[in-house]
């Protein structure tokens, strides 16, 4: 099988939700929005994105049970590492309004000056910064 | 409106994403890397997954375009915000360190956790302290949520929201 096929195929899926939030429910598809909203129930939004969260969750078992095996993980960073990731990534995809799905499959698709911005700031320093651990290791 | 119908349809759609991710590749960390490192072997495989799903997303979203709202709700609740500022391109930055550092984007993250495997655990839990210190900044200018009615030109309901992307 061509190696580029899953990843097409899982993308047309991560795109057809996008598309089913948006024309069921109105809502955005931003995960680090939606995840981050979690933290303030009470809101009207907070059963349905409590939902979505739990859904996605529930993503990779369901992958197993229908594909007869667990996709594939494989972790390089160390847990210093991944918590100082985990810092960056989540005070700024709030800063910045938006992570891979928020600012990349949604606001790519409505040609959002701010998220294609936003897009090539974090390719940018992403691979700028998988360049320099190269040098450094 | 229908709590029910939209949690309902918020599940669905969060499982299909999850299971996109999984067919993917992107709840793999090193060959998300591999897509950053640009300057090694390169692995083009994100490049179909964002394709693939901007595409479909697109569609989506020039389909709302011409109804008068969601199905399930009264509004499309959508970022009103368009001015290129320095929150937007310093937090994106900050975001791609992390995700060049660790692989992992806010979905995979939280998609991995039902593989209760302990770094992605670790991952997750920083990743919402990371949250909850930018809630701690004096005036977050993306909090403040108003709605107001028509925008954008043909009579669609498409409200000025702040729905943070």
């Amino acid at each position: 099988m061509n190696p580029y096929l899953p990843p097409l195929a899982g993308g047309l899926l991560i795109g057809l939700s996008a598309a089913m939030l948006l024309l069921l429910n109105g809502r955005i598809a931003g995960i680090s929005g939606l995840v981050a909203g979690l933290g303030r129930p009470g809101s009207a939004r907070w059963l349905a994105d409590a939902a979505f969260v739990l859904g996605l969750i529930l993503g990779p078992p369901a992958f197993a049970l229908l594909a007869g095996h667990w996709p594939e993980m494989r972790i390089a960073a160390g847990l210093p590492a991944l918590a100082l990731a985990g810092l960056l990534v989540g005070f700024g995809t709030r800063l910045g309004s938006g992570c891979t799905s928020g600012h990349g499959v949604c606001g790519l698709a409505r040609l959002s000056l701010r998220s294609i911005a936003a897009v090539l700031v974090f390719l940018a320093t992403g691979m700028l910064t998988v360049a320099a651990l190269r040098v450094l290791a | 409106m229908s709590a029910a119908l939209h949690s309902l349809a918020a599940l669905a759609a969060g499982l299909i994403f999850g299971l996109g991710l999984a067919l993917s590749g992107m709840l793999d960390p090193a060959r998300v890397r591999g897509f950053l490192d640009v300057a090694g072997a390169w692995d083009p495989s994100l490049v179909f997954v964002l394709g693939g799903a901007v595409t479909v997303s697109r569609l989506g979203y020039l389909l709302s375009r011409r109804l008068r709202g969601p199905v399930l709700d009264s509004r499309f609740d959508l970022p009103a915000r368009h001015r290129i500022d320095a929150p937007l391109i310093l937090g994106a930055a900050l975001f791609g360190i992390g995700w060049g550092v660790s692989g992992f984007c806010p979905g995979p993250a939280v998609a991995a956790l039902s593989t209760a495997a302990a770094p992605v655990l670790v991952f997750v839990v920083a990743m919402l302290v990371g949250m909850a210190l930018h809630g701690l900044l004096p005036a977050a200018p993306m909090e403040r949520s108003r709605s107001i009615g028509t925008a954008g030109g043909s009579g669609n309901r498409r409200a000025r929201g702040s729905a943070s992307t």
